[in-house]
């Protein structure tokens, strides 16, 4: 009994300073800034209570709504290129091919580097790299700084952003594809199921745990996309590549409006959580129908 | 049978071919990074020769400069501090709560909840936590390093509980029982038994907290603006903003900046690809 008593306490004993600490550094500040949602609220001095007036300007407001649809255009473009290129490139890394081990190391070479400085090289290649050969090419398309054009700048950041998020992609298709039994294969072969019949039938419903966990980690990061803006665009030109985060740091932070970027951030918090669990629960169901 | 051994050792030579010629897209980006670095301005043409040809001579001055210019070594020291602090306590903490927590969740209903409730913190985005956090840790005196490290903590302990208490799946209550008969605390068993078994999982939560930790830019952005201590990414936001304008000089800085993540990989590159595998599938 005594012991039961003691197992108890000490387990009570780590558990609640823990919870503590999470609480405070975690759930308060959303609290706090649900609270602060609801006041005008410039960062500093003295603030009144505005009601729902914050969340209604967010709808109305035209550089939420410019940011939202950039946001997203960018998620959802780069978790496409970016599955696509991975699954290819896993295929590529799992078959038989000679120096694997070496190769699965550079192509994910891009993942531990960080997105602030990869994007300040890149930035150099969009700004005078591609202009030089574009225009060695005679292509007068190529020949301008992407960066610079409302068009094409979110483009890319689309690549920069699919340049370093593909290798941890690439390696968790690695891990699935591995777990899919070579006699699967030799079954399927006599049937007559090769190529894309063979992906689709065979390969893809086994790896499609795999698929889950990716297109849910790419989302969510992109959504939240940062570093990319910061060293490529800071924005621009004319915001027209200001994403959800971007805003909230660049107007919140530093423009005044502490109160309604608050209520920015929590909508953004609800449509994340709402993506997330969409995503899990459409795909867990297609996993359990196979 | 013969034939299906001869098989299946077939090298497949076109994919290894194309894969290898892939690597330019990884390589050519580093390759242009360390060929600017190596220049001086008057060097630096307009045309693409300009930027990726070999040097006339070649110097490591930009990297001196660089290094004299972000105060490298602070920054470095900052970065290297940072991390391993985070790393440490969340080892420590986050493995202590998974045990706690994972031993008792499925048969006490507080336990159940208090795991449900800080694993789903996985979904709050550092975005949304930021003015507040700012804020909260500024009126607490910790708008520093030491302010960054306890957020770092708490940040990754949604993920690392969840991997935790999973790992902690596979071992064995007999294992503490036989412990506990002999008259060793819960406590003492933890340390001496459970802490060391789960030696696979600290090596997974250690390499995801350090990459995570080593090149976040927005949380010691906002959380030390002000200290005039940077970290390695944040020198060259600042280094940006200043000198931006002469490329040799930033491309030094920025390859010492990926210098130390870049060593770490070579070196722990096993380590690294099984714990990023290990995290994002459990």
């Amino acid at each position: 009994m005594e012991k039961t008593n003691e197992r108890k306490r000490t387990f009570l004993l780590i558990t609640i300073p823990v919870l503590i600490l999470f609480f405070l550094f975690n759930t308060l500040p959303l609290l706090k800034g649900f609270v602060y949602s609801f006041t005008n609220f410039k960062g500093y001095g003295s603030y009144d209570w505005v009601g729902l007036r914050n969340y209604t300007d967010l709808f109305t407001d035209g550089r939420i709504g410019k940011s939202y649809l950039f946001t997203f255009k960018y998620a959802v473009v780069c978790t496409i290129i970016v599955n696509v290129l991975s699954l290819v490139l896993a295929f590529g890394l799992n078959s038989r091919i000679k120096a694997k081990s070496a190769l699965r190391g550079v192509y994910f070479l891009p993942n531990v580097l960080g997105g602030l400085v990869v994007g300040y090289i890149f930035s150099f290649i969009f700004t005078y790299i591609l202009p030089a050969a574009g225009s060695a090419m005679g292509s007068e398309f190529l020949s301008q700084n992407m960066l610079s054009n409302t068009k094409t700048a979110w483009a890319a950041i689309v690549a920069v952003g699919a340049w370093q998020s593909i290798a941890m992609n690439t390696i968790i298709y690695i891990s699935g594809l591995q777990t899919v039994p070579e006699d699967v294969y030799e079954a399927g072969g006599l049937d007559g199921a090769t190529g894309w019949k063979r992906f689709r039938h065979l390969t893809f419903p086994l790896i499609l745990p795999f698929f889950t966990i990716n297109m849910v980690l790419c989302m969510k990061n992109f959504l939240m996309v940062f570093d990319q803006i910061m060293a490529l665009t800071k924005g621009g030109p004319a915001q027209s590549t200001e994403s959800i985060s971007y805003l909230i740091y660049q107007n919140g932070m530093n423009g005044g409006q502490f109160g309604f970027q608050s209520a920015n951030a929590f909508l953004f918090f609800v449509v994340i959580v709402v993506i997330s669990v969409f995503q899990l629960t459409v795909l867990g169901k297609k996993e359990e129908q196979l | 049978m013969n034939s299906k051994r001869k098989h299946s050792e077939k090298v497949n030579w076109p994919v290894t071919i194309l894969l290898i010629l892939g690597c330019i897209t990884i390589f050519f980006p580093l390759y242009m990074a360390v060929m600017i670095a190596l220049k001086q301005p008057s060097e630096m043409t307009n045309d693409i020769a300009g930027a990726l040809s070999f040097p006339q001579h070649w110097s490591l001055g930009n990297f001196t400069e660089a290094m004299r210019v972000t105060d490298f070594w602070n920054s470095l020291g900052n970065s290297l501090l940072i991390s391993a602090a985070a790393v440490i306590l969340s080892i420590l903490i986050h493995s202590l709560a998974g045990y706690a927590i994972g031993r008792n969740m499925k048969s006490s209903k507080f336990y159940n909840f208090v795991y449900l409730y800080i694993v789903s913190g996985m979904f709050v985005p550092f975005a949304i936590l930021m003015m507040p956090l700012v804020k909260q840790t500024s009126q607490m005196g910790i708008g520093n390093r030491a302010g960054v490290i306890l957020l770092y903590v708490v940040f990754y302990m949604p993920m690392n509980l969840l991997l935790y208490s999973g790992y902690l799946k596979n071992i064995p209550l007999a294992l503490e029982e036989a412990a506990r008969v002999d008259g060793a605390s819960t406590w003492r068993t933890y340390w001496s038994i459970i802490f060391p078994i789960m030696k696979p999982m600290h090596a997974t939560a250690a390499v995801l907290t350090v990459l995570g930790t080593w090149n976040d830019v927005m949380t010691p952005l906002v959380i030390m603006a002000g200290t005039g201590k940077n970290t390695l990414p944040l020198a060259q936001l600042t280094f940006q903003t200043q000198f931006g304008t002469n490329y040799n000089l930033a491309f030094a800085s920025y390859l010492l900046a990926l210098l130390p993540v870049l060593a770490f990989y070579l070196i722990c590159q096993k380590q690294i690809l099984n714990g990023v595998v290990n995290g994002a599938v459990k």
